[in-house]
């Protein structure tokens, strides 16, 4: 099913939880809601259910505006944060119960279930009430509950954050491929980016109730349209300088007159002296040893002088901190190439792979390429 | 942590429980156990407090006494007819309490008044509602075409008003603990299921029923215990009389009219033991039914 939000927007009292919302959901899509948290992305979800009525804009099922209609007849399944299983019910009766509202005859409810649990892996745990299942179990119970009344969207809030680090990742797996095998549109909530990443087709972005991007996981990553974007996915962070555009247009200088690099191409002409700040991911920055000549301004092919400060190595990747005269930033080097606290390096970066964006509005000044849905990643920057 | 109990520690706990033994052990303890022995007297002094005979006679007294199978009666058929409806009653306005209306505070107040008001003062109140002449039970009926019904003086008629009565008394108090109950079913659930296509009947008898059980078994127990124990509504309804021709006469009452207006302490006591074992074999029951129910 085709999901299209427009305008979309809810108010509590005065706290606007979601501000004129825009998006569309194409059928079949995993798309996560993700943003800090009160960004609005659990309302935007019980809006999509119809546990909430929007006070503005439109949300449209296959194109039919379903603003009035109630939960009851949206043909939509939920899991729940807490799952929200009956807990007085077994877990084949949970799974049964939309069925027997439906008053779908006992013995083609029975062979609904089961194929459920099957899909879910649950076949063995069907006679156990919910306080005798792990938490696993339990959303694979309420997937299933979920789905066996065969909606048309899926919704489902914080998936996986009631899980244990372990269960998470197994629980990711399973998710995709539940949702991928039965073909259903779905949309999820997280605040965690790295569950969005790897789960989501797309990821709506918000921020203070508003969108803030919404495009594939890497296209996100690697082409941030704001500031906000590029600070909030990425672990460990981006690195954020101030800077200004150098004489002639053509070369960034850090704060103190240090030449960076060539602006990237794909931006639009910047007079000299306008300020930006830049974005660096800890990835993008190379390593090399002090000693190399430093940098030929003419060339403005800078490199940065700075020393190792802290080294912290998490295992294939180490991330040093290193002191420059632009202040400090976060590089991630190969655990064999890392040097050691208190070594002199200097940094370089490639032009393509900076992020500008505007100092007061937070806007990318790199243009950003409108994202077909599943469009293929940037291939650009790879 | 704590030592293995000696004799010292022992003795000292028992310093710090003097005060409450002494007093329950005075005035709980001791007439309960009193209280059985003398139902079991069947000849004695009770200006010397000597005893000549024991027996089962008090309590084959009652086995004949038709003022006891009266009472007896009169007992069941309140307990029948108060708890159920009180119980329907209550969980009814409970859930539309629960819900967000207007004047919602104003309305649970409302409903609680009857529980903390004397017993006394709100029987006078309802006398006057009863009246045959001026009632405003009889002036309603009247409105609907229905002869007016002497309440408190036809003896058909008194036990029905009686339970008229309790049932509203009953009710602030059963509401309260259903409101409480129903605070304990999470959102969620109701909300799980609207999605699941259930609608609000499906919704009650699914899901807020079933997980309200607990609330409901706890008042049914404490609502029957009440009921069989029912005394000053008796009495103050019908003025220090269990109603015309004795037709609201309560086990309690009974017990009440031996003890103090007739002086037979010892058929009083017979009585207050088969009470106590009604009530303790009704309960037994119902923790059985109600374990049953709860069991995961």
């Amino acid at each position: 099913m085709r999901v299209e939000l427009e305008g979309l927007s809810m108010r509590f009292g005065d706290v606007t939880a979601v501000d004129r919302l825009d998006a569309v959901i194409e059928s079949g899509e995993l798309v996560a809601l993700l943003g800090p948290s009160g960004c609005g992305k659990t309302t935007t979800l019980f809006l999509l259910a119809g546990l909430y009525r929007p006070t503005a804009g439109v949300i449209r099922f296959d194109g039919a505006v379903v603003n009035d209609v109630p939960p009851e007849r949206r043909e939509i399944g939920m899991v729940f944060q807490n799952y929200a299983l009956y807990p007085h019910m077994t877990a084949f009766d949970n799974i049964a119960f939309p069925l027997k509202v439906q008053k779908i005859p006992k013995n083609r409810r029975r062979e609904m279930v089961l194929e459920m649990a099957r899909l879910v892996r649950i076949e063995s745990l069907l006679e156990r009430k919910p306080a005798q299942l792990s938490g696993g179990q339990q959303q694979r119970v309420a997937i299933a509950r979920a789905l066996v009344k065969r909606p048309k969207l899926l919704l489902l809030d914080e998936p996986l954050s009631n899980l244990d680090a372990r269960l998470r990742l197994e629980m990711r797996e399973e998710i995709r491929r539940i949702v991928s095998n039965v073909g259903i549109t779905t949309v999820f909530v997280t605040h965690d980016q790295e569950e969005a990443m790897s789960l989501a087709d797309r990821i709506l972005l918000m921020r203070e109730g508003r969108k803030v991007q919404c495009d594939a996981p890497d296209m996100l990553y690697l082409r941030p349209a704001h500031r906000f974007v590029a600070e909030f996915l990425g672990n460990p962070p981006i690195n954020l300088l101030s800077a200004r555009v150098g004489a002639g247009g053509r070369c960034l200088l850090l704060n103190g007159g240090t030449p960076l690099t060539d602006l990237p191409e794909d931006i639009e002409p910047l007079p000299p002296e306008t300020p930006v700040v830049v974005g660096i991911r800890p990835e993008d920055f190379r390593l090399e040893a002090a000693g190399v000549a430093l940098g030929d301004p003419s060339a403005c092919r800078g490199k940065i002088a700075g020393r190792v400060a802290v080294r912290e190595t998490t295992g294939r990747e180490t991330l040093l901190r290193v002191e420059t005269c632009a202040g400090a930033v976060r590089v991630l080097a190969p655990t064999g190439k890392a040097p050691h606290p208190g070594t002199a390096v200097v940094l370089t970066v490639e032009p393509s792979a900076l992020h500008l964006f505007h100092p007061e509005t937070g806007e990318s000044l790199r243009k950003i390429p409108q994202g077909l849905p599943k469009a293929a990643s940037g291939v650009q920057l790879a | 942590m704590p030592d293995k109990p000696n004799l010292r520690s022992t003795a000292k706990a028992f310093v710090y429980l003097a005060p409450a033994l002494l007093v329950l052990g005075t005035f709980t303890i001791y007439p309960i156990v009193e209280s059985f022995l003398l139902s079991f007297y069947t000849d004695y002094d009770y200006f010397h407090d000597r005893v000549y005979r024991l027996g089962f006679d008090n309590y084959l007294y009652l086995l004949k006494d038709p003022e006891f199978h009266l009472a007896l009666r009169n007992t069941a058929v309140f307990v029948i007819g108060v708890v159920p409806i009180s119980i329907a009653l209550s969980l009814g306005i409970a859930l539309m309490l629960y819900r967000p209306i207007p004047l919602r505070s104003f309305f649970r107040t409302v409903y609680f008044l009857p529980t903390v008001t004397s017993v006394v003062a709100v029987a006078v109140v309802w006398r006057w509602i009863f009246h045959s002449d001026y009632g405003l039970l009889n002036f309603g009926l009247g409105l609907l075409g229905i002869q007016p019904v002497r309440w408190l003086t036809d003896p058909r008629w008194a036990l029905p008003a009686l339970i008229l009565f309790a049932i509203w008394k009953s009710l602030g108090y059963n509401i309260v603990l259903f409101l409480a109950g129903l605070s304990n079913i999470p959102e969620t659930y109701h909300l799980a299921a609207r999605l699941d296509r259930a609608g609000p009947w499906r919704r009650f008898w699914s899901i807020t029923f079933p997980l309200l059980w607990p609330t409901t078994f706890f008042v049914s127990i404490v609502s029957i215990i009440g009921a069989f124990k029912v005394f000053d509504e008796v009495y103050a309804l019908f003025g220090g009389s269990p109603g015309p021709l004795s037709s609201a006469l309560t086990l309690v009452y009974y017990i009440f009219v031996k003890f103090y207006r007739e002086q037979d302490y010892a058929v009083a006591s017979a009585a207050a033991y088969v009470l106590f074992l009604i009530t303790f074999l009704l309960t037994v029951i119902q923790l059985w039914i109600g374990r049953k129910r709860t069991a995961v």
